[in-house]
């Protein structure tokens, strides 16, 4: 298990390493530094821009040096908490995110919690009474859930509540609360918003998830052990949880690893399009003026949270699953 | 006793093919090429030929969008902005008239400034069909006014409504089909030559190249896909034409997708490369590239197809998701995405719904190509 674990630790950073790079390079890729940027925009405003300060600023900043050594600049910035700087709020990137961080995690975290709920007892149940109404209903809805791309969910859902019930859903916690110090009011404020996002987001991968564990169980259900178990008058409940599941949900965990991207994915044009208080629309904003540092951190962020992720399920896994932690390897 | 076994012989001339004689059916069913037995197999795929018609549909429309559409796609009705769809009627007044429009009559509500448009039940606007109408370029080479359906002379005809620029959503729909359809198929292309070659390449060779391959795989596949497409079609310079950025976005789309096209090549190249007809190729002198394009790649290009079919719709919505984020395509070029953008602001979706309708096209064309990969998923391996 110690072997398992700190094999796996290595390759995270190993991973996490290449997509800093990765990232760097997608800073670096717009044409001129930030300081033509900034420089430009001072003279646009008709400000003089001393040599001297520009100089000064290139200096520390480092762009005078080679590509690599600057990666490594930014990168050791990184690790230290400093995040670069972002010109278009002219603050340091750390200062500017705030909470937004905290909340993406949390939007993410509710998101795939919600998945796993809601789809382990239906692709329970489908799988079961596989060819009932209810399996073919579930199964239509399903389909409707991965076809409907999770933005126009969210514009379709702001409409009806706009139409129906005259209010806006497009926050994260109500107004008074934003850009406020923790408390638990808006503890309780942002639980209550919670909900529209992590449904909005969570449809189609809770309608993956469904089919997928509906088509394991089902594989499971088929084999020579079930006929045995039942043959030998195991009652049908404890049956299915005591072995079919069992092997069921092997895969159903391990599944994480392409749900974990898209969820994020998802999180973040849902919350540019429902404006929420989270990374998605500062991303968004930071793109579109090029405030490469700001973005190159949220990318960073955002890999880093699915990574992490992933770690996490794979402990899990090993967990659940003698074969992994001894040495076997996930079966995907 | 000189003959201990006394054994029957057959009079008969000996015929080595009479026991593998078959039937014309059976031999029709036998002898079928690979492809005729997954078109047999598909056909049996009622919602998957339907989803296929659609799609074939759709694409054919692409081809003369000009002449489908009863409007140019940039034509500004200034008299008609945000106008509601208009209905079709056959009957006025108990009467047939054959298909035709009431004409709008437009008020401006002066205590909400809302535009509000009723249906003027004296004007008749007779639809006209194999007419001509507003010139156009066809395919912006070839001049051209013939169109299917056209508004009665003077009168008008927007049977999705029009935008802010009073701007005829319909043709705008079937002008952005261009766009937002073929972004999936260059898209698919990119990666499929990408996923092909880096897949065949670790699968053939196995070993270190193999490992690194897959560190890369990895590595890609962890990452969540939209903000890299978001970050990378930011980067592109903002003084490309609109062409340019085009191909730009769909070869980012691509540029990202390859990794599960890869894995798959490279996991079957591993097993059919201990074959025999591989080793016998390779003894005969045949170079790693002919062996993997011309005796493995064939062995399960149908599979790749089938898998490359399902992973469309996800580029179809990425550039529908970046152009209405404002990341991917601008305007002019119109896709159904670009068209999605008016739909950004929800006041204005609440007061003219009508903007939404280009989700329509966007949910039946991936449904339609989940069906349709679905479908040839299944036919794909015939022989099981």
């Amino acid at each position: 298990m110690l072997a398992y674990l700190a094999r796996r630790l290595l390759t995270m950073v190993l991973t996490l390493l290449v997509i800093s790079a990765l990232v760097f390079v997608i800073i670096q890729l717009p044409p001129g530094d930030y300081l033509t940027t900034l420089i430009a925009e001072l003279q646009s405003q008709g400000e003089q821009v001393a040599q001297a300060k520009i100089d000064f600023l290139r200096q520390q900043y480092g762009l005078d040096r080679p590509m690599i050594e600057q990666y490594g600049i930014w990168l050791w910035g990184f690790l230290h908490g400093d995040l670069g700087f972002s010109f278009e709020y002219n603050k340091p990137v750390a200062q500017v995110v705030g909470d937004r961080l905290l909340l993406t995690v949390l939007l993410n975290v509710a998101t795939i919690l919600f998945i796993y709920v809601v789809a382990f007892p239906i692709g329970v149940y489908s799988a079961t009474r596989q060819y009932s109404w209810g399996d073919h209903g579930l199964t239509f809805l399903g389909l409707l859930g991965l076809a409907t791309p999770n933005f126009l969910l969210a514009l379709i859902l702001m409409y009806l509540a706009n139409v129906l019930f005259g209010t806006s859903i497009g926050t994260m916690m109500d107004p008074q609360f934003i850009d406020k110090p923790w408390s638990w009011a808006k503890v309780a404020s942002v639980l209550e918003h919670l909900w529209v996002p992590v449904l909005v987001i969570g449809t189609s991968g809770t309608a993956g998830m469904i089919r997928r564990l509906r088509a394991n169980l089902l594989d499971e259900l088929q084999k020579q052990y079930v006929v045995t178990g039942r043959a030998k008058g195991l009652a049908a409940g404890r049956l299915l949880v005591k072995y079919p599941l069992r092997m069921a949900i092997n895969p159903f965990v391990a599944d994480i690893g392409s749900l974990l991207p898209s969820v994020v994915s998802g999180s973040v044009i849902v919350s540019a399009v429902m404006s929420l208080q989270t990374t998605g629309p500062m991303l968004l904003s930071a793109l579109q003026s090029q405030d490469m540092y700001l973005a190159g951190s949220f990318l960073m962020f955002l890999a880093l949270l699915t990574v992490v992720g992933m770690f996490l399920s794979d402990v899990l896994l090993a967990v659940l699953d003698p074969r992994i932690r001894l040495g076997g390897g996930a079966q995907r | 006793m000189n003959d201990p076994l006394p054994h029957y012989v057959d009079s008969a001339p000996f015929n080595v093919y009479e026991t593998e004689h078959l039937t014309p059916q059976q031999e029709r069913f036998y002898m079928a090429p690979q492809w005729r037995l997954i078109w047999w197999k598909f056909r049996g795929h009622v919602v998957a030929v339907a989803a296929a018609m659609i799609l074939a549909a759709f694409y054919i429309s692409i081809l003369f969008s000009e002449v489908l559409a009863p409007y140019s796609r940039d034509t500004k009705h200034v008299d008609f902005i945000y106008a509601p769809p208009q209905s079709v009627h056959l009957f006025h007044d108990g009467r047939f008239v054959g298909p035709f429009v009431y004409g709008l009559k437009y008020q401006l509500d002066m205590e909400t400034l809302k535009r509000t448009y009723s249906a003027d039940r004296s004007k008749v606007e007779r639809l006209r069909f194999f007419c001509l109408g507003e010139p156009y370029r066809f395919w912006g080479l070839v001049e051209g006014r013939f169109r299917l359906v056209c508004p009665a002379p003077g009168g008008q005809m927007f049977l999705l409504g029009t935008d802010r620029l009073g701007r005829d959503m319909l043709s705008r729909l079937i002008y952005g089909a261009r766009i937002s359809l073929t972004v999936g198929l260059i898209g698919i292309a990119v990666s499929f030559v990408l996923g092909i070659s880096i897949g065949g390449v670790a699968g053939y060779f196995g070993g270190w190249i193999d490992a690194v391959v897959q560190r890369i795989i990895e590595i890609l596949k962890s990452l969540p896909e939209l903000p890299l497409w978001m970050a990378l079609s930011a980067a592109l310079p903002v003084s490309w034409s609109p062409i340019l950025v085009y191909f730009g976005i769909t070869i980012i789309l691509g540029l990202l997708d390859w990794p599960g096209l890869a894995r798959a090549v490279r996991s079957k190249l591993l097993a059919l490369r201990e074959e025999d007809f591989c080793i016998a190729a390779r003894l005969m002198g045949a170079s790693p590239r002919r062996i993997i394009g011309r005796h493995l790649l064939p062995n399960f290009m149908s599979h790749l197809i089938a898998s490359a079919t399902l992973s469309i719709p996800s580029m179809i919505l990425g550039e529908t998701a970046l152009s209405f984020l404002g990341l991917g395509l601008r305007p002019p070029v119109t896709s159904w995405g670009v068209l999605l953008t008016e739909a950004q602001n929800i006041e204005a979706v609440a007061l003219y719904p009508w903007l939404l309708a280009p989700m329509v096209p966007v949910i039946l064309t991936v449904l339609a190509f989940n069906f349709l990969g679905d479908g040839l998923r299944d036919a794909a391996d015939p022989y099981s």
